[in-house]
């Protein structure tokens, strides 16, 4: 009897309990303290460095010293002005847009809607866009001109291949990167610089169609094996398979050159109807092939995304049983995705190779892949704009930093802008509508956030 | 084909001349070591509905999954207007006009209610409007939520949308599995309902149910699943008045 009545005492007292969350448990201050932690190890990490007689020499500096503070302050204050500020900020904005609209006579927010709905102003600020795209750089440092070509531009298409693998299919690729040195290694082959002698030697420019069809075959040659896999063993296989192109292309030195890689590739030219031209070490006329390239693929892309390829994609991404039971071929598919995504690495190795002039194995460490992805997904998968403004700010970021900052402190600063949009932004700068959609719906519990799995129960 | 005339032999109904749709020939399957399914013979006519009835783990579903195309039998035959099927894979089924609401519905969860049915169209160059008019007459439902998420709807109006999506295919023959799994009891009559007006409008079910009682009252003709093997069959109101079965699956034994 006495037990009884203590468990009834007791019951509701514990359930207030379990009801209660602690104030520095609820989500808000979860991520005070994430950011906390964040800040701490900028500090640790940016702050002075460790010597061999005093081993604690490094943390006592970096917790006295002011940089503690400026990396604290700096986590905290993008946690308090996301938290507090938030909302009156938007209020003002939406306000100060209202304002605007009334003053000018229209309804709030049409620029959007009639963007979409008028197609010659879209395709006029395309133009515009693509105007400025041209002009722009040529108003540049010469350093920032290189930058833009050999990184930004490369990544750029790098990255818009990937979107297709991760973001519509949605397929985890952590060995993207690879394909690109396959594209590299083609160039290398193909303009005879390596040490096997190539059947003829090519023009760059036919390299282009040749190492992206090279590209298509080791997409799918990775791809047959390893897409009956799904998430996290597809990521493993795909970050396997970029460690075998690496270890080849290093110790094979009979066909790739070993260490030494290949020298001396010759530049992009054009000898054709009484136009002869060479691209040569200067960075704006391989900008101009860049973007040509880029504009190119970004028109075949969005085509591809808004036909039944790329409905098949969003269904297999969505739920592969559904998808084959509606009739969607999900291996021919997925496969496609895969070479598909491929192919512009072909393009950017080629570019880049001939660009730089020299390759070795170095050039393609797994950093890269891993990089490739965070632009992808910092910039919002699925989401061809999103992934151009992911790949530019993540590209500039380090190289804007390299005047400020301990250049081998660089890509921590990158980590940690990763680490905070990870936490009060997962869609991305400008993220697709779709991922939008599945985040909210996770977040409301009745989805799944992550982009590559499948929902459980999947199929035998 | 001895099988076919032994089943229509017992069912006995006067339909029993009409075209034979989809047929099982002893067909027999397997995971890895373990025999799911011991020889199923099984018989779907055209415009017909059946049921296919059994507690967990008779093998209802590896039946339905095996005549989709999502397993393959190791002995025996699925054949579809006297055409070998099995090993067929499932997305060309499809083709031929099976159309497969699976189990737990699995709708496309971030697309809207329009989008996945457009996506039900997907073995159709383009989208027939008349399909799409004919799945909102029979769901209402739907036509008020067609722009909103389809993860979003109900676990009952999901349903309506997986069978929705799947009959935007035009499906000769719709392969429905436990359409009635975790609704409540209106919802599920509602679906019936439908389900047998899908029928008058010329679709030909296999309706896989753990709801003997409601399956049996909708079909023409129905099969007991025990332990991967038919343990019954004949016409639906044999079977619902069949003291075994009342017995074992309308939980009146103990009464």
């Amino acid at each position: 009897m006495s037990t009884v009545d203590t468990s009834q005492n007791l019951t509701p007292s514990a359930a207030a309990k379990l009801r209660r969350t602690a104030w520095y448990r609820t989500e808000r201050y979860t991520r005070l303290w994430a950011m906390i932690a964040l800040g701490l190890l900028l500090a640790l990490v940016t702050g002075e460095q460790g010597n061999t007689r005093d081993i604690f020499y490094s943390i006592t500096h970096t917790l006295t010293g002011v940089n503690l503070w400026v990396c604290l302050g700096a986590t905290v204050g993008v946690w308090a002005l996301r938290e507090f500020a938030a909302t009156p900020i938007k209020g003002a904005v939406s306000a100060a847009r209202g304002s605007a609209a009334a003053a000018a006579g229209g309804p709030v927010g049409s620029l959007r809607a009639r963007f979409q709905a008028d197609k010659r102003l879209r395709l006029g600020a395309y133009a515009v866009l693509l105007v400025l795209v041209l002009v722009v750089p040529s108003g540049l440092e010469r350093s920032w001109q290189t930058v833009l070509v050999d990184q930004i531009a490369i990544f750029a298409l790098l990255a818009i291949g990937l979107n297709v693998v991760i973001g519509w299919a949605g397929l985890l690729d952590l060995g993207f990167f690879a394909f690109f040195a396959v594209g590299a290694y083609s160039t290398a082959f193909w303009t005879g610089r390596l040490p096997v002698e190539p059947p003829v030697v090519l023009n760059n420019f036919w390299v282009i169609p040749v190492a992206v069809l090279t590209c298509l075959v080791c997409g799918v040659l990775l791809g047959a094996p390893t897409l009956r896999l799904r998430g996290d063993y597809l990521a493993i296989v795909t970050l396997g398979f970029h460690e075998i192109i690496y270890l080849v292309a290093k110790n094979a030195d009979g066909i790739t050159g070993g260490p030494q890689g290949a020298r001396l590739i010759p530049d992009f030219s054009i000898d054709f109807a009484g136009i002869e031209y060479t691209w040569s070490i200067k960075p704006l006329p391989y900008w101009y092939l860049l973007v040509f390239f880029i504009v190119l693929v970004i028109i075949l892309f969005s085509r591809l995304e808004h036909s039944r390829v790329g409905r098949a994609w969003t269904a297999i991404r969505e739920d592969e049983i559904a998808a084959a039971a509606n009739g969607v071929n999900t291996v021919q598919f997925k496969l496609m995705a895969f070479a598909i995504g491929a192919s512009t690495s072909g393009v950017a190795g080629v570019i880049f190779t001939s660009k730089y002039g020299y390759i070795n194995p170095e050039v393609f460490p797994l950093l890269q892949s891993i990089l490739i992805l965070a632009y992808v997904i910092f910039g919002g998968m699925g989401s061809i704009p999103g992934v151009l403004i992911g790949t530019a700010i993540l590209v500039w970021l380090p190289e804007a930093l390299k005047d400020w900052v301990d250049p081998s402190d660089r890509y921590m600063y990158l980590g940690a802008l990763l680490v905070v949009m990870m936490i009060y932004r997962p869609q991305g700068v400008w993220p697709s509508r779709r991922r939008q959609r599945e985040l909210k719906l996770a977040e409301e519990g009745s989805g799944d956030a992550d982009a590559t799995s499948e929902p459980a129960g999947g199929k035998n | 084909m001895s099988t076919t005339t032994e089943l229509r032999k017992d069912t006995g109904t006067p339909d029993s001349a009409e075209e034979t749709l989809l047929e099982l020939c002893s067909m027999h399957v397997f995971y890895g070591a373990i025999e799911a399914l011991k020889g199923i013979d099984l018989t779907v006519r055209k415009g017909e509905i059946v049921a296919l009835l059994g507690g967990n783990g008779a093998g209802k579903t590896t039946t339905l999954r095996t005549i989709s195309g999502m397993l393959q039998p190791r002995q025996g035959e699925v054949r579809y207007r006297g055409e070998r099927i099995d090993g067929i894979k499932s997305h060309e089924l499809v083709q031929f006009g099976i159309g497969h609401v699976p189990e737990g519905r699995r709708v496309f969860a971030a697309m809207t209610v329009r989008d996945n049915l457009e996506m039900g169209a997907y073995r159709f160059s383009s989208v027939d409007p008349a399909d799409m008019d004919r799945v909102f007459t029979l769901f209402p439902r739907l036509a008020e939520r067609r722009s909103q998420l389809a993860g979003t709807l109900s676990g009952g109006e999901q349903q309506m949308l997986a069978i929705g999506r799947a009959l935007m295919g035009e499906p000769e023959l719709l392969l429905l599995d436990e359409p009635s799994m975790g609704l409540a009891p209106l919802i599920v009559q509602q679906i019936f309902e439908i389900i047998e007006e899908i029928n008058k409008q010329g679709t030909t079910v296999l309706l896989v149910e753990q709801n003997a009682t409601q399956a049996l009252g909708l079909a023409n003709r129905g099969y007991v699943l025990e332990t991967g093997s038919v343990a019954m069959s004949g016409p639906a109101a044999e079977l619902l008045s069949d003291p075994r079965i009342r017995e074992a699956y309308l939980g009146e034994g103990a009464a």
